[in-house]
């Protein structure tokens, strides 16, 4: 059980920063993985007074603050119309709606958990992360940096920023039983003509290739598919634990690989389709 | 450290320590309906709302609901009753530990989308776990309930 004597409800990302540089103190996000841990800080750093837990989008990107629920970054309407189907299938998994009321974008990010869903997504969207004193940096190079450096550490994350560069996005999981950590997080996208896959709970934490084969070049097809899968899932290590083992989880990164680089054909057909469309009627007018 | 907050419509200023969770201070102030259950997030058992939202009270730290408004099953007694008779309609009211994060649960899907299908029905209650029953009732339950509420079929 997490213990502490201070509860700092700030005013500023300056305040809590300031607070931050104390070894002994501790940013909140949702505190559901915190409070699990048997430990006595000196205080938390509560961000909830910052206008942090907003969504906001322009032409050019989304920006998600750090303390916006899953559950609202789940149900925006902007993000739901941008990435489909994917956006709720890797956040609906997490337990339940009460949890994912309370557990927050920056929890998940900052804590670059091995078993995240939302590093996943994130990952294969090529989104990037602000913060307070570093500014902004790709989520693939906070995510890959380890051990994090002392001034990242201390740091606040203020939002996840997604550009408006995706054109096609498919997410899948595998769990042994509903609403548990899942043995394997998998997500492709396609972000500026690059086919990218993130594969997560591996089961350490997400990381993320670029398809450097050409193998899609001339079309995705079940062969193709395969093959870049059987590919996507010889650049990661994967590892065991009570939930799979590591042989299980490569397999399993193939073939979901498939099936996620197989739904981003069909979502590319559909998008074609209706692009003819649109230009026929126009040519018609 | 002193809180103000909402508890059931009542306004209430009380005396807590920093790291006092929302579930214990709920029960210490007589709202037995907030059950401890799992206590890592995972069982629903001591969902309450927050500003209108279903919560886990066992990860929420009571420091955080200031100036918010907190609702127990024993400020939705009505809404309860109505719901609880449906559930008991089907048996699928068993040990009963868990029916009243249920309820709350059950609640905040009505009020979120009172047309829910079978499956937003499983997939809004996912983060509800019963050992007793298995479910089925509680679906079924669920599903007369959203019917009654619909006005499409009336409780005898």
């Amino acid at each position: 059980m997490l213990k502490f004597k201070q509860y700092y409800r700030v005013k500023s990302l300056e305040e809590a920063y300031e607070l931050n540089q104390k070894k002994s103190n501790v940013v909140l996000g949702g505190m559901l993985w915190l409070k699990l841990q048997r430990r006595t800080v000196g205080g938390v750093i509560d961000l909830s007074d910052l206008g942090l837990d907003q969504i906001m989008e322009t032409e050019e990107a989304f920006t998600i603050g750090a303390m916006v629920s899953l559950r609202d970054l789940e149900q925006h309407e902007g993000l739901r119309a941008y990435l489909g189907e994917a956006l709720h299938e890797s956040l609906r998994h997490i337990v339940g709606v009460q949890f994912r009321n309370v557990a927050t974008v920056g929890g998940s990010i900052f804590g670059r958990f091995g078993f995240s869903d939302v590093l996943t997504l994130f990952l294969a969207l090529d989104a990037k992360v602000k913060f307070y004193h570093a500014g902004e940096m790709p989520l693939s190079v906070y995510a890959s940096a380890a051990p994090l450096d002392k001034e990242l550490k201390n740091d606040i994350l203020e939002a996840v920023i997604l550009p408006k560069h995706v054109e096609a996005v498919a997410y899948r999981s595998v769990r042994n039983s509903e609403t548990d950590f899942p043995v394997l997080t998998c997500c492709a996208a396609k972000v500026n003509g690059v086919y990218r896959v993130s594969v997560g709970a591996r089961p350490m934490r997400a990381a993320y290739t670029a398809d450097l084969t050409d193998m899609l070049k001339d079309g995705i097809t079940p062969e193709t598919a395969a093959a870049f899968g059987k590919w996507v899932s010889e650049q990661f290590a994967t590892g065991s634990n009570v939930r799979a083992s590591a042989d299980y989880r490569k397999k399993m990164i193939a073939v979901l690989t498939k099936r996620n680089v197989m739904e981003l054909a069909e979502t590319e057909k559909a998008v074609h389709a209706q692009t003819a469309a649109v230009q026929t009627k126009g040519g018609q007018a | 450290m002193e809180l103000k907050f909402t508890l059931n419509e009542v306004p209430r200023v009380v005396e807590i320590s920093a790291d006092t969770l929302l579930l214990d201070l709920l029960r210490s102030m007589k709202c037995y309906s907030v059950k401890r259950g799992c206590e890592t997030g995972n069982c629903g058992l001591c969902t309450v709302f927050v500003d209108e939202r279903p919560v886990l009270s066992c990860s929420t730290l009571a420091a955080r609901v200031e100036g918010r408004s907190v609702v127990t099953l024993e400020g939705l007694r009505e809404e309860a009753e109505e719901y609880g008779a449906y559930i008991a309609d089907e048996g699928a009211e068993q040990c009963g530990f868990c029916n009243p994060g249920l309820m709350m649960n059950a609640i905040a899907l009505y009020r979120e989308n009172p047309e829910a299908t079978d499956d937003e029905i499983k997939e809004y209650l996912a983060g509800n776990l019963c050992r007793c029953s298995g479910y089925e009732g509680q679906l079924r339950g669920i599903r007369s309930y959203l019917e009654f509420k619909k006005g499409e079929v009336r409780h005898e």
